[in-house]
């Protein structure tokens, strides 16, 4: 999924500082289950920042209301009802995804108040971890399913780097070196002679390097 | 400020410090009067917004009382409250209004004069602090909407 | 000869070659690199550019390689991943060519959170061994990256590598020199060796392996400043392996400069006995003028005329 995580409570109120009346929109995908734009979370941010105001003296309206999910222009669109014309600014609690698309179809002033990290997964209650680079082009088969792309600091192909020591990554003792996990894994595999072949330099063309990527599926579309 | 009298709500367990108030009362202890109690069937209910909006609706102080720690009827519910009072904390003095005005506290129910200390702690606490500083800008809007509830 | 490196014609001639290394300045006076150059040039038979090395920005590797060849050095470029992306690589290997380097050293570069601009997008478009082989493939094959011919001259770099006999995991770390030699290098300085012991496991797994008759093996020394020094490198240092042994000697010693001179002395020496060993590359990192004593206290002293 996508791991968000909440911006400073200051930073999303100088967002919308001029605003009198806002909607606050959450999203019930990804940022729900890493919890930082579900339901709940709306409705905590909506509650600060009707507190900050009031301390100000300069009170704010919140309407909550959360979508199932704001990447997707089927439940974008149910939040029309509540874009009133006294509605001076919405405040998206998705991912970046979100934000746009209710920009796309609001012409309203959209902020976000999260900000989007990164793809990845929940490793306990609690705590999230990057795993994927999104890079267009999945090379998992060739590294024991341990992805070189994002969890390698330097993103390196034929790793490890001279920087990998006890098993952790030079940029911070507390990141495992992912050409060390790598290396254990083709290890116990059977496999380690995978990893003599020189990987050639990667395609970055499939990647965000190759401009803003599209997906078209001909076979599921209706028009 | 002498006449300050804070409003007080206080979060209470059903397990532990509901009790606690029973027998607080049966004991005829005494006990600052600006104490509010809602009765929640275990801290864990501690919800981040409903703390805040306490605050939104006249609070001067909140606490929550919770049962000693292990003693959790639910197992786990007051160590995720203190976590939630703790995230609370934080807001609050992003906001300004301090988090200070906001505390966990532990007891069992057998604590009847624990309880009634704590709300003399906390009111004392409170008194001093002064009105929350959203009470003291909109004193008059605030004391209305706290008149509705009483 | 694959080249007309200097570098390369004495390790093709057996000799056992010394390397020595120049930080470029933090700002674009090059008096410093012509100074050190004069001074390094009859005691070692290459210098080492870094590349901004830890990531703090300097005066380029290519434009500093320019002035130690004017001042009469042998300059052995280094050239990292992290800054540039391929497109920028071959150019600047075209670019470097043009203006007469002839050795360059293909390495990965440290992270740029440890530098002075740790808010920089890093490259990593390709990793360093992948560089080694469009270094090699330019060579060799006369083609860029993406297959394309050169149309006029090629360059003819000897191509460098780094190895960490220090880093983990261990028994990779000869594989890894493997694949690096595969890809296309000639020779490889590898990391300060403090561990001796490692290193002979090491260096005994390379032969094992018949690494040292494809690429000459050059190994990387340093000489210690004081025992603060010493801690820093040992504890701080990613990668690096400094033995207590090495600390309590710094610490013990009334004189720390000359133990770390000593010491520095005594692992040349060492080194020189080790088979597959082809020269040593003297790290003297903010202490480039100690590296004519070290040269001279080791024996190695004149380098031999490469004709």
């Amino acid at each position: 999924m996508i791991i968000a995580e909440g911006k400073p409570l200051v930073e999303v109120a100088g967002l919308i500082q001029e605003a009198r009346k806002v909607l606050v929109v959450g999203c019930g995908g990804c940022v729900t289950v890493c919890l930082a734009g579900g339901e709940k979370e709306t409705g905590i941010l909506a509650a600060a920042l009707r507190l900050l105001r009031q301390k100000e003296g300069n009170p704010l309206e919140t309407v909550e209301v959360t979508l199932t999910r704001q990447c997707d222009p089927e439940y974008v669109d149910m939040l029309e009802k509540y874009v009133t014309d006294d509605v001076d600014a919405i405040v998206s609690l998705a991912c970046g995804v979100g934000v746009q698309f209710l920009a796309e179809r609001y012409n309203k002033w959209v902020v976000p108040a999260l900000n989007t990290k990164f793809a990845g997964g929940t490793v306990e209650h609690g705590v999230w971890e990057e795993r994927c680079g999104l890079c267009g082009e999945c090379i998992l088969y060739k590294t024991g399913g341990i992805c070189p792309i994002i969890r390698c600091s330097k993103s390196i192909l034929n790793g490890p780097c001279g920087g990998s020591q006890n098993g952790k990554c030079e940029v911070n003792p507390e990141t495992p070196c992912a050409w060390q996990l790598i290396y254990d894994r083709m290890q116990a595999l059977g496999k380690l002679d995978l990893l003599m072949e020189i990987q050639p330099p990667k395609d970055w063309s499939k990647s965000r390097d190759g401009g803003p990527r599209k997906v078209v599926r001909e076979d599921v579309r209706l028009a | 400020m002498q006449d300050f009298e804070p409003k007080i709500i206080a979060f209470c367990c059903f397990y532990c410090a509901y009790s606690a108030a029973d027998l607080a009362g049966s004991l005829r202890l005494q006990y600052p009067a600006n104490i509010r109690v809602i009765e929640m069937p275990c801290s864990g209910k501690t919800d981040v917004r409903v703390l805040l909006e306490a605050f939104e609706d006249g609070a001067d102080g909140v606490y929550v009382l919770g049962c000693m720690e292990g003693d959790c009827h639910f197992l786990k519910g007051n160590f995720r409250a203190k976590r939630r009072v703790h995230q609370a904390k934080k807001i609050l003095d992003e906001i300004g209004i301090g988090g200070e005005r906001l505390e966990m506290y532990n007891l069992s129910a057998a604590m009847g004069p624990r309880f009634a200390e704590i709300a003399r702690e906390f009111t004392e606490r409170i008194r001093k602090l002064g009105p929350s500083p959203l009470n003291k800008k909109y004193a008059s809007a605030n004391s209305t909407k706290a008149g509705e509830q009483e | 000869m694959k080249t007309e490196s200097k570098l390369e014609k004495l390790l093709s001639q057996g000799h056992f070659v010394v390397s020595g290394e120049i930080g470029p300045p933090k700002h674009a006076n090059p008096e410093g690199i012509k100074k050190h150059t004069a001074l390094l040039k009859d005691y070692v038979d290459a210098m080492n550019l870094t590349d901004n090395q830890t990531a703090i920005v300097r005066l380029s590797s290519i434009a500093a390689g320019v002035h130690v060849l004017q001042a009469g050095g042998e300059p052995i470029i280094q050239m990292t991943v992290r800054d540039r992306n391929r497109i920028a690589l071959q150019s600047d290997l075209l670019g470097a060519y043009s203006l007469g380097m002839r050795n360059v050293l293909c390495l990965s570069g440290d992270h740029q959170s440890f530098g002075n601009h740790p808010t920089a997008k890093n490259v990593h478009d390709v990793d360093s061994l992948q560089l080694i082989k469009i270094v090699k493939d330019l060579r060799d094959q006369k083609k860029f990256a993406c297959g394309e011919e050169l149309k006029g001259n090629e360059p003819r770099f000897f191509i460098g590598a780094a190895a960490n006999p220090f880093a983990d995991p261990f028994e990779f770390r000869v594989l890894r020199l493997e694949k690096k030699i595969n890809a296309g290098a000639d020779f490889i300085q590898t990391q300060c060796i403090f561990d001796m012991e490692r290193f002979e496991r090491f260096m005994a797994m390379v032969r094992e392996r018949g690494l040292h008759k494809k690429a000459h093996i050059i190994a990387g020394v340093m000489p210690l400043k004081s025992a603060k020094a010493a801690r820093y490198m040992q504890q701080s240092v990613a990668g690096m392996i400094v033995p207590d042994e090495i600390v309590n000697r710094m610490e013990k010693a009334a004189d720390p400069k000359a133990e770390g001179v000593a010491i520095c002395v005594e692992q040349i020496k060492h080194l020189k006995t080790i088979e597959g060993v082809a020269g040593v590359h003297i790290m003297a990192v903010m202490w480039e003028e100690i590296i004519p004593t070290i040269v001279q206290e080791a024996g190695l002293y004149p380098r031999p005329d490469a004709g």
